[in-house]
């Protein structure tokens, strides 16, 4: 009985003191805030929110730490559905990439509205490229159809995160335009992909530039193509899908969301502490070191962006 | 030549001054972090973040370096002295180390575990100065049907090695297994296995809760039960000649030590599994190693040597991923993984070429971490006896409380700490139906590995599963694995045969 009484007391104490933050002008966070990354560890997205979490810190811009917690299972299933639970709470924001938009499509039993969620801001688009190893003696594309052809039905390995996701679409959209029978392996994240295709396990990937940079550096791994409109500063012997006469350009968001029904005033908190993390020097070196694309988009803008993306997602699936 | 001039450098880059205080500060704050249930090597590493952007990046590196070495001692201290694991890292050495505080060796159990822990990792120090390159590449060579035959292996330990009832390990493995699945599938993210409906099975049972539940709360029932509450837990005094004798008694157990250590290091190499499965294995393979399988989870100081071998090797085998490769190999290396991308390092094949000198300070002051992590360990033994010697009506509560901080920090759900008592209870009664419990932790944290492993395999072979058998290494690991399944079966043969010649009449 002591104890439901002294924890009674714990809590008006709690309370009371609470109180006074809640009712000052603007909205700052009271607790750790929990920074939920939808992919593996060692992937882009991965990478891209530890990041963002150091340049917070470093800076002091939030005078609550972010605490970064990876949710893969299921190609974001896990994380999308940690996020529809947490149903306004003001405290949890999820760094999210394109199964976004796949994940629901797919699985409609999660019940999950991706336009419910609150926008925070998009703070980058990544770039897709085909990669294969080095000494595997392929230099281009029509080399690369070749070689797949060579092989049996269902023996060319084409490694990527989760299935369903964006490296899932296009290796669904190379099998479709040139037509092959490339066979693909899910990966828990692109740190996974990157390393199974040094080793030799699987024969190619389509992974972004900051996932397979390390190992293009070290003279492992070459690129083949980007499914981007113009060439990438970091691989310019690399020509682009548009170049080589498919009309046919794909980009992945890296966005930050909050969950759905946050309060307004925590919004527009997250909102500026991201516009205010976009334009740190720290970002902008690192958006042009990995040839990151898109500008800044917030609020109704990134909802637009969303309900656009949704729909070109729609006709993809659907092939 | 040139590794023992370029490590050379990286240990007098370890010995300045600031760096120096670095460490003694980083393994200090690393065991008491370690030390708390529900807060592991990983939250340390991650809270104290921060801190490092204040001092340039190796000394920051060689900060959190002694955390994580200093968790990683620290985590041993609660599995011994209260039941439950401090870290997840921590769990195989309270399957021993608790029994032997209980029989009232609680000084040895700990100076055990220290001792344990620098052996292991001098080792893989060691290994890790000779052999980082060349080892990066068996890392490479490891593909999903490697990883599979490899957690199959660490199964059949437990059971061709266990000695214990055969029916009852493999009902435990297969409950450990069933818990494992729960939540979203990890190929197709189809939810499975949500019981009731709770939202709070989609991310499925963290094995701390099962661990905690089982060990702590159970545990602290079954003390409950046998003594009516009037214990004493343990008389253990300290002196120095204790510290002594335990230390020369430990000279049978470097054998283990010496498994334990390599064991944990290769495991710990594997990226994606670290230094859990890392303890859980070499624990089986003592246990196997043993004359007496049967004193173990008894309180056998080998019970106590192997996993705190195995779990500090591990921890700087996981370095060799994240820094080869950029591929972390534990979670917390995932964090350094972090730090370092804002320090301005890319981890990754170019890191030994470019900042070499990061590299061979972070394995010096890695291996000057283990070094003061075992002196001040051993200086903070008696105080640690300290908590036992408290009445057990006095500690229970504590240690209850304590068990549910634990089962919710992992996940913040208090789904989880209700599922923590529940296991609790049916630990208690797995206890009393003497199943053995160690079985059911490590299906829980292998299941989901060897899941994803296995189906990786079988999309690659499009359902065949010859290809287990026909790689090189995938086959050699099977054919040890199914060899040790099989094990008792052949051990129990041969009994009977022999049996049966000696009663034949002459």
């Amino acid at each position: 009985m002591f104890i439901t009484k002294l924890l009674k007391g714990f809590a008006i104490v709690s309370l009371a003191t609470t109180i006074p933050f809640v009712a000052s002008a603007e909205w700052t966070p009271k607790k750790p805030i929990d920074f939920v990354i939808m992919a593996g560890k060692g992937g882009g997205a991965d990478k891209m929110a530890r990041l963002m979490q150091s340049v917070i810190t470093k800076n002091k811009m939030s005078p609550m730490p972010l605490t970064p917690i990876n949710k893969s299972g299921g190609t974001g299933a896990e994380a999308l559905v940690h996020l529809k639970q947490k149903t306004g709470d003001d405290h949890t924001i999820m760094v999210t990439l394109n199964s976004f938009y796949t994940t629901p499509m797919r699985q409609s039993k999660l019940g999950i509205d991706v336009m419910t969620f609150s926008p925070i801001g998009r703070m980058a688009e990544d770039t897709f490229l085909l990669w294969v190893k080095s000494d595997s003696g392929i230099t281009n594309v029509d080399e690369f159809v070749a070689a797949v052809k060579a092989t049996k039905d269902g023996e060319w390995l084409m490694g990527g995160t989760g299935s369903g996701s964006e490296d899932n679409i296009l290796t669904d959209y190379l099998n479709e335009t040139y037509g092959l029978k490339i066979k693909y392996i899910p990966y828990k994240g692109g740190g996974a992909v990157a390393k199974a295709l040094a080793g030799g396990h699987i024969q190619s990937t389509v992974n972004n530039p900051s996932e397979q940079d390390g190992f293009y550096k070290a003279g492992k791994t070459r690129p083949l193509a980007a499914f981007t409109d113009k060439r990438l500063a970091m691989y310019p012997e690399a020509p682009t899908f548009k170049e080589l006469g498919k009309d046919f350009s794909y980009f992945m968001q890296r966005s930050v969301v909050g969950a759905p029904g946050m309060s307004k005033e925590a919004a527009a908190y997250y909102q500026k502490l991201f516009a205010d993390v976009y334009k740190t020097a720290e970002w902008q070196s690192y958006r042009t070191k990995k040839s990151l694309q898109g500008e800044f988009l917030t609020g109704d803008g990134l909802k637009s962006y969303w309900s656009n993306a949704i729909n070109v997602h729609k006709g993809l699936l659907k092939k | 030549m040139e590794i023992a001039t370029l490590l050379l450098d990286g240990f007098f880059l370890a010995f300045e001054p600031l760096n120096l205080l670095l460490i003694i500060g980083g393994v200090v704050l690393g065991l008491f972090i370690g030390a708390m249930p529900g807060l592991g090597s990983v939250n340390g590493v991650a809270i104290l973040l921060p801190m490092t952007y204040l001092v340039p990046p190796t000394s920051a590196v060689i900060f959190l370096g002694a955390i994580y070495y200093g968790a990683m001692y620290g985590g041993a201290i609660s599995s011994i002295m209260l039941g439950i694991p401090g870290a997840s890292t921590a769990v195989a050495t309270t399957f021993d180390g608790r029994p032997m505080a209980l029989k009232g060796e609680a000084d040895k159990a700990l100076v055990a575990a220290a001792t344990a822990s620098f052996v292991g990792g001098s080792i893989s120090v060691v290994l890790f100065t000779l052999f980082a390159p060349p080892l990066a590449d068996v890392a490479l060579a490891f593909s999903a049907p490697e990883e599979f035959a490899l957690m199959l292996l660490a199964f059949a330990t437990f059971v061709g090695l266990g000695g214990d009832d055969i029916p009852k390990t493999f009902f435990s493995i297969f409950i450990g297994l069933v818990f494992s699945a729960v939540g979203l599938d990890i190929i197709s993210g189809e939810p499975r296995l949500i019981f009731m409906d709770l939202p709070g099975f989609f991310h499925g049972i963290n094995f701390l809760v099962l661990a905690i539940g089982i060990y702590g709360i159970g545990e602290m029932l079954w003390t409950i039960e046998t003594t009516k509450g009037k214990v004493k837990i343990s008389q253990a005094h300290i002196t120095v000649q204790r510290i002594l004798d335990t230390l020369i008694s430990l000279k049978n157990g470097i054998k283990v030590m010496i498994m334990g250590s390599f064991l944990g290091y290769f495991v710990g190499i594997l990226p994606a599994a670290g230094a859990t499965p890392g303890a859980l294995m070499a624990y089986g393979v003592a246990k196997g190693m043993s004359k007496d399988p049967e004193s173990f989870g008894k309180g056998n100081t080998n019970g106590v040597l192997a996993p705190e071998a195995a779990n500090n090797a591990a921890s700087t085998g996981s370095m060799l991923p994240m820094l080869t490769l950029g591929i972390p190999g534990s979670p917390t290396t995932a964090i350094l993984l972090g730090g370092m991308v804002i320090w301005g390092l890319d981890p990754g094949p170019m890191l030994f070429v470019e900042h070499k000198e990061f590299v061979w300070g972070l394995i010096a002051s890695l291996y000057a971490a283990n070094f003061f992590a075992v002196i001040i360990n051993l200086a903070f033994i008696p105080a640690f006896l300290w908590v036992l010697r408290m009445p057990f009506t006095i500690l229970a509560p504590i240690i209850f409380v304590l068990c549910i901080i634990g089962g919710y920090a992992p996940t913040q759900d208090m789904h989880d700490v209700w599922l923590m008592l529940v296991f609790g209870i049916v630990g208690y009664l797995m206890r009393k139906l003497d199943y053995p419990m160690a079985p059911a932790v490590l299906a829980i944290v292998l299941g989901p590995l060897a899941e994803t492993s296995m189906r990786q395999s079988l999309l690659m072979s499009s359902g065949s599963f010859e290809i287990f058998f026909f790689r090189p290494i995938s086959g050699s690991i099977m054919a040890i694995a199914i060899t040790l399944l099989f094990m008792p079966l052949i051990n129990s043969f041969n009994k009977t045969m022999r049996r049966e010649i000696s009663s034949w009449p002459l």
